[in-house]
This record gives structure tokens, C-alpha cells and sequence, in this order.
């Protein structure tokens, strides 16, 4: 087979024909694959990806950037009698993609055996390919989106009268095809499109300048938020923050909204993530079957779902993806393995090779409002800063920024406080989750109010 | 260097400096400021190792060439992945979209200046033989073992890369630079009774891997490693609330990265969203502190012999004796703002538009001796070493995440303090520094500093700092 080099021809026919780039990328993944094992590799794997990008920024009016992006690139890893070498290129002509796996069979000669080291089992192969529904192709030019970043961030300017600056409103559009395949014969496709949109604004009072943003990200362009909503819930939020001020320290509860709550789960997927459990850096090790949240909480991973942020039929190793839990009613069903650290923990493949897809908190039954009424006297935050996050031991300290509540309402806006405790207890003891679920993501929760915490700012 | 670089980047592809003019000639405009073409070849090869043995390598190749057209404060970009003519041409035909019309321009061919080089040029990756890497690490591994029992986890990471750059522009810049990174990390897991810990040290720099490679290096770090866990499992719940922070010197020099380092890059200026916009002149930091960000430092991780703007880099103080007097400007912000560019405009990569980054970052060292600092605390903490760190620009609020820390009571170190998260203003922290000792030093090479989506390897240093008033965020 030979393969023809992959010319700049024609930026969009990626968008119009996604068909034609797929098999363009099959036809690299499968000579890859040949030549490895041509070379030497008992078994070998490769990753190929292709995408277009646009994004226009505006700021006070004027466009900032005007930016088209086309990207390429193949990452391949061969396995002989055991030893692992990887290479990758972002340089999709014939020659350099054969220098590339000649470079990751070399790496090959030199590193050590590694009994868990390999490709899934070839049984685990996905086989059904559901329709995932995540290819929404819209050809929007620079100057659109350029238009639609000058709406946006014009609705948010003149939402309210404190606004006095702009870091600017963007607009992105992203496609791409990518192909996994591997030596057992498995070859998985995906396609995927995406449409987002931003506004950074600044509020100004005496006390100083505040900055906040908000923002839409979607498959399909025609459900992203119109303009408006975007730009004045950038100045909603901006202004909110004005008069920030510390609080004292003191322990409180907690109530973490849905853009800081993912972080949350997402530390615990972190903790019971296969690398940390063979490594022994989680403060879960050994954790299935015991109860690491509420009664009232359950994770589900949900990798058909239609438009999701990470779905998808088969994981990083080729292996058949499918709902499961990974919480049942508080109690850890499962840790999230991929077939190497499966196999290094003496357990299987969960399908995970690449991490969770669209992991869903079931549970969260209240609004807000409620959440805020429950918690009485309190801080909510939605901003976390810094990395103060150690999942060997599970402490947890890092920099917020939000809102302090009283007698059920939100008093006034916090800064320059710390939050402190341990995710064991913070997960373990959450008192609720709120209904207002953002779907936008790939961890799926609403609101999340955290018993107590201990919270440094102030003296006395 | 740019002779050298022309032949190693563009000739393979068929281009010289005719085809450069040419591509230019395609950007041209009398709508644009300027126009410029950054070719960029980056080669890196990593190998780690894991429970005893070396398990994983890689070697990365990437290669391509960013256009940009900048109009006033507006740019068009576009790159290609290939480095050939006609990706070049396409890319050039759509970075100059934000020119809305096709004048006419004037093309200025330049000379390439003659900035003294930072580093050597040589190619770490080709260093040595790849069989002497993994016996390097199957060694480290031996001895971090050998220091103690509780070790139960090892992980050493090396990698190496060599990057060359090429910078062409419509006003005749013309620059190139080769560039060397080095890196040796060196992770432990401890482990007594029910308690683990973590401890880590590496470092490295812009040199040759030989530096890397000599006992004395690496058994520092690898004994530093094993001290830190060793800390760490004895350490006790830190406290929590505003008090006085002692820094130790070195790394902790994040603190000046984030709380005053970011709010005085240009672009933030410029756009006056930084909360230091207009406070040129003003006292911000006591009398004992000057901050410079030096790019000039020999062989050092955030050094650069010119920027990727091809700008020779400088050092620019930026706080002298307590007032503020500089900025870190690229080329854009420092037109815009009527000032000269300070060799800091840098990219992660060709797909990436160059801004105003930081290389080393430091604080110039005051009269202090450190242990005359710790006598002086009546009540406080002592940190010297930290994760990492974060700041808002516009609030100016700033957190840095503490991993060795200590209680100072009556003048005297006590306890070892489990990790905790520090915030301050950026505006006021440095006002409020009390004393600066005398002992000035430069982190060891592992910092990566991340702006807008984009990493690029930087320095920090310090002397020891007393703070009279952070927050410290613990739980007790």
C-alpha cells in the first residue's frame, strides 16, 4: 500500500466530506500498524487524528484575533516480548510517519519487560457502533464568528453600568476525525464536532476591579445560547463580585456550585483511577465495596450518550465501552482501569483507558434555592484557585472565591479566603446535590453542600 | 546562529531566504504593522521509570511554521503542521484576513543580529547512548531505595528535548536560536504504618545531559526527595488564619511569579485589566525589594538567547527598591503602549500567538541573615517548598500551594505542617515584607508556566522573605 501525501487542499473538506478523511487516516493507522510489526513488534497500536479549527476574539469592539488552525497527528506504540516504545509525529507525510515507527520500535530495544504491558484482549474489542450523534457540521467563516464574538460581548458591555472593561468575547469552531487501531485488526472511528462561545468582563467600584466570565459549549451550533445570554450572564457575573470581602476563620458548610462541584467528583474518580491505586497514591486504596459517599449518592457512566462531551463506543485500548455504575448508593462499585493498570492491580479492564465518559451524579433532587435555604448560615463557592489537592493523602486546601450566605439568602460576595478539610469527609459526608445539572460536561452535577470545611481569611 | 538554522529548518524543505521573501511578500499590506513567519522543529525524547525497572520511552517530533499579520492591537494567525511552500502560502493568505484590504506594502529584508548565545546548541537527545539513560535510572531507582526503608514507590522521569526556531517578519526582523531543555524528576512514596507521603525533587536547565548524568546531581535530588516525604510523615495538621510567613529562598520565588510577575506583563497593561494598570512609578513592595525577570542567565530553564519574536532578552527590573518601574513587553503591547519589546514575547509552539511570558523571575538579595529572619517571628509559619501557584490579574488575589512547611514559635522552628494553600493581594503582599536575606537563590529548573492555554518553561528565585500577614489555609 502506499500512501498519498495529505495535502492543505481545500481547508473545508474535512467538514464536507468527513468520510474521505476518516479513510485518509485509516489507510496511515493500518501501514502503521504493518510496518511495526514488519519491524519487529509482536503487537502494536496507533492513534491518528485530524481537525480543523476557527476562533475570533473581539475586544471593545475591535477584532482581537482571527485565528484558523489545521491539525495533524499519529502517536504510535509497539510492544516486542514485552517492552513498550511510543513515538509521534505531527508530520503526516509518508517518510516522516516511517521514521516515527522505526523511532518507537528503537525506544522498544531499550526499555525493560513489562509483564502488564500490551494491547486488551482481543475479545474486549468493540464490535457495535452506536450512532452518537456528535457530527454537526456548520461552515461558519471568520468573519460570522467574529460578528457573533462583537454581539456577545456588546450585550454584556451594556448590560449594566458598571461594567468598565473587557478582556473580550470569543466564538470557536472544532472538528475532527480521529482513528484508533490496533494489531488485533481493531479499527474505531470517531467524528466529532464542537461550537463554543465566551466573554470575559470587568466590573469596576472604589474597592477595585473585579473579572468573571461565562460561556456556552455545544455539539450542534444551532443549540449553543443566543449571544445575549451569554454576554449578560458574563456581566451578571462580574458584577456580582464587587465589594468582595474575606470572612473570618471559622468552620462552616459548604455549598460548591456546579462549576467548582465537578472538580469535587472528579478528584474522587482521580482516587480510585487505576495509575494512583498501583501506585499507592490514593487515599482509596482497596475502597470497592465500602461507602465513600451519601446513601442518597450514585455514579453513573453513561459513554453512548447521544451528544455527550466523551462519548464514545470504545475506550483509548479499543475495548467495548457500556453504562455502568461506579457508585451505587454510595458504596464504590468499581475503580476506573484501563487493561494496563487492570492487569497491574490483577483485576479487569473497566473500559477506562482515557478516563470516565459523561459520568452522571443520580441524586440531585433540589434547587438551589432549597440547597441555600438547608444550608442557612455558609459559604458558597465558584472559584477554586491553585492546585493545594494531594489524592495520596486525601487533604485538601485551596483558594475560593464566592459568596457568604445568611439566614438562607446570599449575604455578600467573599475573596481572598482558603477552604480546607479532607476529601474522605467532604465526599463522604455531603448533605445534598442540587437538580441544576450542567450538561456541558463530562462529570454531569448539579450543586454539591458539603458538610464543613474550615475556611481562613480573616483575623479572629 | 540564523545561517545555521535557515540550512537545518528550511533547506530540507526547499526553502531559503528567496522563498522567505517571498511568503512575506503574501502578507504584505498597508494595513498591517507587520507580518511574520516563526518556523519551528522540536524533537524530545523521554524515558520513565516505574517499580524498578525503565517501563516507558517516547520520542516526539513536531515541526511546522506560525503566520501572523498584526494590524493595530488585531492579529491574524494561521500555521501548518508541514513546512513547505505551498502550506506556507496558505497560511500566509489566511493570517492576512484581518487586513480588510489589499494595499500595497513596503517589504524590509533584514540582517539577522548577533545576540550572545544563552546555551549551547548542541542536541541532548543525541547525547550519550540511550543505554546509558536507562542505566542512569535503574541507578537513581538503586539508590533512592538504598536511603530508606519506608521508600515503597519510585518514579524517575528524564527527558530531553531540542528545539530550533526560526523568525522572519515584514519590518526586517530576522532572527534564529537552537535551544536545549533538560529535565530529571524524582518522585517517592513513603510509607509508615497507615501513613504515605509523597516527597519530589528534579531539576535542569538548558545544557548539556552529562551535567544530568554525574552522581553529584542526581543523588542531591534523590536524597531531597526522600527528606521531603520523610517530613511530610511526620507532619502535623496545619494551622489556619492570617499570620506571618517566613519563605524560604529558592523555589518559593513563586510567590513573586504569581503575585506581582503576571500583573506586570504588558498585555494586561496595556488593556489596563491587571491590578497594577497605571501604577507605573508607584511604591508597591517595601524598600528591600527589587524584582527583575532576567532572560539573560546562563544555561538556565527560563533563559532564552532571543525570544520568539527574535528579540534579544534583557534584564528588565521591574520593582526597584519598593517602586514600581517595568513591564514585560512583546512586540504588540510594547507598540501600543509607545515603549520598547523586552525579550519576553513567547509561544508554547508554532500553532500557538506569541505574548508578554516571564523567563526567571527573582528578588534581588537584601542584608538578612535567613536565621536572623526565623528569630524575628514571634508567632508564624516557615515554607520552603511549594506545588505551585495561581493568580487573578484583575483582583489581584493570589494562592500558592505550600508542600514542606513548618510551625515557628518564640523564634524557634517547631513542627513540620502538613501541605496547605497560602492567598494574598498581589498589590499589597510585597508591602508588607518585612525582612529579605541575604541568600539569593535561583529554583532548580522544573517551573512551567501556564498563560491562556499555553505552557512555556520558566525560572523563579528568591532570598528568604518574612511576610508580615498572609493567609494560610490549614485546618486547625
Amino acid at each position: 500500500m502506499t500512501i498519498t501525501e495529505l495535502k492543505n487542499s481545500g481547508i473545508d473538506a474535512l467538514l464536507h466530506d468527513p468520510d474521505r478523511e476518516a479513510d485518509l487516516l485509516v489507510d496511515i493507522a493500518t501501514r502503521v500498524i504493518d510496518q511495526a510489526r514488519a519491524g519487529g513488534a509482536d503487537e502494536a497500536e496507533v492513534t491518528v487524528t485530524s481537525s480543523l479549527a476557527r476562533e475570533a476574539g473581539v475586544r471593545l469592539g475591535e477584532i482581537e484575533t482571527l485565528e484558523e488552525a489545521r491539525d495533524r497527528g499519529v502517536r504510535v506504540t509497539v510492544y516486542c516480548k514485552q517492552c513498550v516504545g511510543s513515538a509521534s509525529t505531527g508530520d503526516l507525510r509518508a517518510d516522516a510517519i516511517d521514521e516515527t515507527v522505526e523511532r518507537a520500535l528503537a525506544i522498544a530495544r531499550h526499555t525493560q519487560p513489562d509483564r502488564a504491558a500490551g494491547l486488551a484482549e482481543a475479545a474486549l474489542m468493540a464490535r457495535h457502533f452506536p450512532e452518537l450523534d456528535l457530527w454537526h457540521p456548520v461552515n461558519l467563516p471568520l468573519d460570522q464568528l467574529a460578528e457573533r464574538a462583537r454581539e456577545i460581548e456588546q450585550a454584556g458591555r451594556s448590560a449594566d453600568e458598571r461594567i468598565a472593561n473587557s478582556e473580550g468575547a470569543s466564538v470557536s469552531t472544532e472538528a475532527g476525525v480521529s482513528v484508533y487501531a490496533n494489531s488485533h485488526g481493531f479499527v474505531g472511528t470517531g467524528r466529532g464536532t464542537r461550537y463554543s462561545q465566551s466573554c470575559v468582563l470587568i466590573a469596576r467600584d472604589e474597592a477595585g476591579m473585579q473579572r468573571d466570565y461565562d460561556y456556552d459549549t455545544a455539539r450542534s451550533f444551532e443549540v449553543l445560547a443566543a449571544p445575549e445570554t451569554t454576554g449578560r450572564g458574563a456581566a451578571g457575573r462580574t458584577v456580582r463580585r464587587l465589594g468582595a470581602r474575606r470572612i473570618p476563620t471559622g468552620k462552616v458548610p459548604v455549598l460548591f456550585a456546579p462549576e467548582v462541584a465537578r472538580g469535587l467528583i472528579g478528584h474522587l474518580v482521580g482516587a480510585v483511577s487505576g495509575g494512583n491505586l498501583y501506585r499507592r497514591s490514593s487515599f482509596l486504596l482497596d475502597a470497592v465495596g465500602e461507602t465513600v459517599m451519601p446513601a442518597w449518592a450514585t455514579l453513573i457512566e453513561r459513554p453512548h450518550l447521544p451528544r455527550g462531551a466523551k462519548s464514545s463506543a470504545f475506550d483509548g485500548d479499543g475495548v467495548a465501552t457500556r453504562e455502568s455504575a461506579l457508585v451505587s448508593g454510595g458504596v464504590l462499585d468499581r475503580y476506573v482501569l484501563s487493561s494496563y493498570s487492570a492487569r497491574r492491580l490483577g483485576l479487569d479492564t473497566t473500559a477506562n483507558a482515557g478516563g470516565v465518559r459523561n459520568l452522571e451524579l443520580i441524586g440531585g433532587d433540589r434547587s438551589v434555592d432549597e440547597l441555600i435555604k438547608e444550608m442557612g448560615t455558609g459559604l458558597m463557592v465558584n472559584e477554586l484557585m491553585g492546585q493545594g489537592v494531594n489524592l495520596v493523602t486525601g487533604d485538601y486546601s485551596r483558594g475560593a472565591a464566592g459568596f457568604w450566605i445568611e439566614n438562607g439568602e446570599i449575604a455578600w460576595p467573599v475573596e481572598e479566603i482558603t477552604i480546607a478539610g479532607h476529601l474522605r469527609d467532604m465526599l463522604g459526608k455531603l448533605r445534598a446535590a442540587g437538580s441544576d445539572v450542567d450538561t456541558r460536561h463530562n462529570i454531569r452535577t448539579g450543586s454539591l453542600l458539603v458538610d464543613e470545611m474550615t475556611v481562613a481569611g480573616a483575623e479572629g | 546562529m540564523y545561517e545555521q538554522v535557515l540550512d537545518n529548518l528550511l533547506q530540507p524543505a526547499g526553502l531559503g531566504q528567496r522563498e522567505l521573501e517571498l511568503a512575506l511578500g503574501r502578507l504584505l499590506s498597508n494595513q498591517i504593522d507587520f507580518g511574520e513567519l516563526y518556523f519551528q522543529h522540536r524533537v524530545s525524547e523521554s524515558w520513565s521509570l516505574e517499580d524498578g525497572a525503565v517501563k516507558g520511552g517516547s520520542y516526539d517530533a513536531d515541526q511546522g511554521v506560525g503566520v501572523r499579520a498584526v494590524a493595530g492591537a488585531g492579529t491574524g494567525f494561521a500555521y501548518a503542521d508541514t513546512i513547505s511552500l505551498p502550506s506556507l502560502i496558505d497560511a500566509a493568505a489566511s493570517a492576512r484576513a484581518i487586513a480588510r484590504s489589499g494595499g500595497e506594502g513596503k517589504l524590509q529584508v533584514g540582517h539577522a543580529g548577533q545576540a550572545p548565545a544563552r546555551y549551547v546548541a548542541d542536541d541532548p537527545t543525541v547525547c550519550g547512548s540511550a543505554t546509558d539513560r536507562v542505566e542512569l535510572l535503574r541507578t537513581i531507582d538503586a539508590y533512592v531505595r538504598s536511603l530508606d526503608s519506608r521508600v515503597s514507590q519510585v518514579s524517575v522521569n528524564l527527558s530531553a528535548s531540542h528545539e530550533s526556531i526560526l523568525v522572519a517578519a515584514t519590518d526586517g526582523v530576522l532572527g534564529g536560536d537552537v535551544r536545549p531543555l533538560i529535565r530529571l524528576d524524582i518522585r517517592v512514596l513513603m510509607e509508615e504504618g497507615e501513613r504515605r507521603e509523597q516527597g519530589f525533587s528534579g531539576g535542569g536547565g538548558r545544557y548539556r545531559l552529562d551535567a544530568l548524568m554525574a552522581p553529584g546531581f542526581w543523588q542531591h535530588h534523590a536524597e531531597e526527595a526522600v527528606r521531603q516525604a520523610t517530613v511530610n510523615l511526620g507532619a502535623e495538621p496545619a494551622p489556619a488564619g492570617y499570620m506571618t510567613v517566613v519563605l524560604g529562598s529558592g523555589w518559593p520565588g513563586v510567590l513573586l511569579h504569581e503575585a506581582v510577575g503576571h500583573g506586570l506583563e504588558g498585555d494586561f497593561n496595556r488593556k489596563g485589566i491587571s491590578a497594577f494598570s497605571g501604577r507605573m512609578g508607584e511604591r508597591v513592595a517595601t524598600e528591600e525589594c527589587t524584582v527583575v525577570d532576567d532572560g539573560t542567565l546562563a544555561d538556565r530553564r527560563g533563559s532564552l538567547t532571543i525570544d520568539d519574536e527574535g528579540t534579544p532578552t534583557n534584564c528588565t527590573t521591574l520593582i526597584e527598591k519598593g517602586r514600581l518601574v517595568g513591564y514585560m513587553q512583546d512586540r504588540l503591547n510594547a507598540r501600543l503602549m509607545g515603549v520598547e519589546p523586552t525579550g519576553n514575547g513567547r509561544r508554547e509552539s508554532f500553532a500557538h500567538l506569541p505574548m508578554p511570558r516571564m523567563t526567571n523571575t527573582y528578588m534581588l538579595p537584601g542584608k538578612h541573615d535567613p536565621g536572623e529572619i526565623i528569630a524575628s517571628v514571634d508567632d508564624g509559619i516557615y515554607a520552603v517548598n511549594f506545588n505551585g501557584g495561581q493568580v487573578d490579574i484583575t483582583s489581584g488575589k493570589f494562592v500558592f500551594a505550600a508542600s514542606e512547611a513548618y510551625r515557628i514559635k518564640n523564634g524557634k522552628l517547631g513542627a513540620a505542617i502538613k501541605g496547605a494553600t497560602l492567598i494574598g493581594n498581589g498589590p499589597d503582599v510585597l508591602t508588607r515584607v518585612g525582612m529579605v536575606g541575604n541568600d539569593l537563590e535561583l529554583d532548580s529548573g522544573v517551573g512551567v508556566c501556564g498563560k491562556e492555554g499555553q505552557g512555556v518553561p520558566v525560572g523563579v528565585g528568591q532570598p528568604t522573605l518574612r511576610v508580615d500577614g498572609l493567609t494560610v489555609g490549614g485546618t486547625s
